[in-house]
């Protein structure tokens, strides 16, 4: 079980207060707040050991190398990856995307070839898969959506066909919340001789993620939804096929040997990490790790499943104002609740909400096919962590009772100003 | 928090344009037609307007899909501009910008931004600023391709 009120007090933003009230921060999809010891993880660095790595005979710079590749291992474990080696950093889950899309996928997927991706993706997920498609003559096939927002797999064997080289998916919607049954998907594409690359930007960060389990060939996730610093994510790639893999960007670190007229690679990973690498971050990153391994991943996710299961039941009460997307059982989802109220925009309610301290997401949430798919111009979002208490849900959905009387009162007065004119 | 700070954002004045918008609906056949969207938001405004003899915008319409300020906006525009020419519209669009991005106006000033004055304190919510110039923006818009399918280069 975790200790909430303990984890809260690591987190120093949790104790200040905006507009006069305390902060109830529910945007961790957005990005999530850092704890104390990730934030002194990078103040220790810039403070005692800052050097470049990789390079240095002197002393600060042989300790910040020796942090740096320490992290790369906590987080290359974290996700179960067979080694430190397969574990790329980038600047977050849109590089490491990217990353793939312009050098496996340059080099795998010709005319007439097939990438099978959802409508629920996030726009890092699906415009980098455009591109190949139109640059490269593939196809984009797309895995229906079922009402409650799950994956509709019935046509699954039909969708993966001979001309399939890629399935590229959420793990986790960061709208709907859907939790996206990865295995089964991979070994289907396996199957039919494609490879899987997960979105794990929503899942690493709430709930074990093996990539051995799943058996996926590719990982993208984020440090900053996960307690770590903006600015750093990663890129887990198998290693028989990151070996066979061209590099991405070119320059100093990922070169073995220069000469005027061409160069030699680095070793696996430095060989897609050209240029001085994030290492303040890196090793913020690691922290973090750290910090979610000592409350435990299990710990991080039964939290999760008990604060979305009781927002989804108080939200229940709202049923009339605002309508609720994603499947309707919390084990089935990660901790994101979007909604849509018919009768208060968005932006109105976002606002609202903020007087009250409330921080929630309003908007498209970087998922446009999505918000088309479920016919609406955007949705409201509140998202949870470990920090998140049963409370902070009451404060919100009280706060949205207010809001729709708010709005509606305002309807009311005007309505009764027009009669009595 | 303040609620005051809430009442201050909705006045009775945006809320009025919000709930009873003014000029909605389309002009048919237009001299004037743009179409505004926040892709953030999926904020929709369409514009259209016929411009008369004297060259004057008269009539003009809005059909404004969005929160209460881009609405009321639209709203409260679609009353100012009426009857102005196309040179003073643009100078009020432009006003309104200054305003949104902190300028102190003097009280003749203000007089004459009309009830658009109500939507001065959008500017202490700056992520709504945008909402409250959608409308103002498509405007401009609209009289900028209008001139541009008037010059020589255009015909």
């Amino acid at each position: 079980m975790l200790d909430v009120q303990r984890t809260r007090a690591d987190f120093p933003i949790l104790e200040r207060k905006v507009h006069g009230v305390p902060l109830v921060y529910l945007d961790n999809a957005a990005t999530t707040q850092k704890p104390r010891s990730v934030i002194r993880a990078l103040t220790d660095y810039y403070e005692g050991y800052n050097a470049n790595v990789h390079r240095a005979v002197h002393a600060i710079g042989q300790e910040a190398t020796e942090r740096y590749e320490e992290a790369r291992e906590k987080i290359a474990a974290f996700i179960g990856a067979p080694s430190p080696e397969s574990l790329v950093f980038t600047r977050g889950t849109t590089e490491a995307i990217n990353l793939v899309s312009y050098t496996w996928a340059k080099a795998n997927i010709g005319p007439g070839d097939e990438i099978l991706t959802t409508p629920m993706e996030h726009h890092s997920n699906l415009v980098p898969w455009q591109r190949v498609a139109q640059e490269q003559g593939a196809t984009l096939r797309f895995i229906p959506m079922t009402d409650d927002g799950t994956l509709d797999l019935s046509g699954l064997d039909r969708l993966i066909t001979e001309r399939t080289r890629l399935v590229a998916l959420a793990h986790a919607s960061n709208v709907l919340g859907t939790i996206n049954p990865v295995a089964e998907i991979a070994r289907v594409a396996h199957a039919a001789g494609a490879l899987v690359l997960l979105d794990g930007a929503q899942s690493v960060p709430h709930m074990p993620v093996d990539v051995a389990d799943i058996d996926c060939d590719f990982l993208a996730f984020s440090a900053h939804k996960m307690m770590g610093p903006t600015g750093i994510g990663a890129l887990y790639v198998r290693p028989s096929i990151l070996e066979a893999m061209e590099p991405f960007q070119r320059g100093g670190e990922m070169v073995r040997e220069v000469s005027l007229e061409g160069a030699t690679w680095n070793d696996l990973p430095y060989r897609f990490e050209a240029g001085t690498p994030n290492i303040a971050d890196a090793i913020g990153w690691g922290a973090a790790v750290d910090y979610l391994r000592g409350l435990g991943m299990d710990n991080v996710r039964r939290h999760e499943v008990e604060t979305t299961g009781y927002a989804l039941q108080r939200f229940r009460e709202l049923e009339e104002q605002a309508q609720v997307y994603g499947p309707p059982d919390p084990e089935q989802r990660g901790g994101v609740v979007s909604f849509r109220a018919p009768d208060v925009h968005a932006h109105d309610l976002g606002t609202f909400l903020d007087l009250k301290g409330i921080a929630i997401r309003a908007g498209h949430h970087c998922a446009m096919p999505l918000m088309r798919h479920l016919g609406v111009p955007a949705t409201a979002r509140a998202s949870f962590y470990v920090y998140n208490t049963r409370e902070e849900v009451d404060v919100l959905v009280d706060a949205l009772h207010s809001a729709f009387r708010y709005f509606a009162d305002i309807g009311a007065t005007s309505a009764s100003r027009r009669s009595a004119r | 928090m303040s609620l005051e700070e809430l009442d201050n954002l909705y006045s009775e004045i945006i809320l009025d344009h919000f709930r009873n918008p003014r000029n909605a609906g389309t002009v048919e056949p237009s001299d004037l037609r743009a179409e505004g969207y926040n892709p953030f938001c999926g904020d929709r405004v369409v514009l259209t307007a016929a411009i008369d003899g004297d060259s004057n915008i008269d009539p003009v319409c809005c059909t404004s899909e969005g929160c209460a300020i881009t609405n009321a906006s639209a709203s409260i525009m679609t009353e100012l501009v009426k009857g102005q020419t196309l040179e003073d519209a643009e100078a009020i669009a432009l006003q309104f910008r200054a305003v949104m991005q902190g300028k102190e106006l003097t009280d003749e000033e203000e007089d004459a931004l009309g009830e658009l004055i109500a939507l001065k304190d959008v500017r202490r919510f700056p992520i709504r600023i945008k909402c409250a110039l959608l409308p103002w923006a498509t405007l401009q818009d609209a009289i900028a391709e209008h001139r541009s399918a008037r010059s020589p280069a255009g015909e």
